[in-house]
């Protein structure tokens, strides 16, 4: 399974989050929130200085990018459970 | 009773209160560990409203009437500036609805976004390659 990060944060600063945090998956830019948008999940206003970003949310497509899980947590402290999106996972 | 005493609990609060609010946007909500749970900070906020609580009792205390207006009015900023930033750091209760978020069984949407090294990143095209799926993770991000 393939995994693709989204966040309003330029190239630079993500390439700083990646690198510390070791990740190893993409990690995309949409400064201008045009796929944030695209998929109804921006927070207005939310960022720093009044700037649009995204609530947080997950999705996992099949390979045929039908949608088969999504998490969209009405609480921002309570994280998706990792198991509920492996067992997800492992019936693609 | 010194009358020129200086009333160092209320003034140091005072300056504690922008101190502990800014610094946790500034500095403190880049990392993760004092970003979720602003610890350092609430730490410093209560350092602060402990100290504006004694400064504003050694106000009254004294037959001062500008002392207890001003000390008054010390308290109530700082107070007005802790309730700020529990509002500004605490945005959990603050998330959209997101109806229009696709949906189970409906396809995401297509797109191309640059990657950290300015390369251009298709989902289409991660979805070819990729027989055991795609996970898609959107997060909020540093401001």
């Amino acid at each position: 399974m393939r995994v693709i990060a989204i966040s309003v944060d330029t190239p630079a600063d993500s390439r700083n989050l990646a690198q510390k945090a070791h990740y190893t998956y993409p990690i995309l830019s949409d400064v201008d929130t045009k796929v944030i948008d695209r998929y109804g999940i921006t927070h207005k206003g939310a960022g720093m200085g009044g700037h649009d970003v995204a609530r947080p949310a997950e999705f996992l497509l099949d390979r045929n990018g039908v949608v088969r899980w999504r998490n969209l947590t009405e609480d921002l402290r309570v994280r998706a459970r990792p198991e509920d999106m492996l067992a997800a996972a492992r019936k693609l | 009773m010194n009358e020129r005493r200086f009333n160092w609990p209320l003034w140091i609060g005072f300056i504690l209160t922008p101190v502990a609010f800014l610094s946790y946007f500034v500095f403190f909500a880049k990392f993760p560990i004092t970003r979720d749970v602003p610890w350092v900070n609430l730490i410093l906020f209560a350092i602060a409203v402990a100290l504006l609580f004694a400064g504003i009792r050694r106000a009254y205390a004294t037959p001062s009437t500008a002392r207890k207006v001003i000390a008054t009015l010390v308290v109530v900023i700082g107070v007005a500036i802790t309730a700020a930033f529990v509002y500004a750091a605490y945005p959990g209760s603050r998330v959209p609805q997101s109806a229009s978020a696709p949906a189970i069984g409906s396809h995401a949407p297509d797109f191309t976004l640059p990657d950290t090294n300015n390369q251009p990143v298709s989902l289409s095209q991660t979805l070819a390659s990729a027989p055991k799926g795609v996970l898609l993770v959107f997060y909020r991000g540093y401001w």
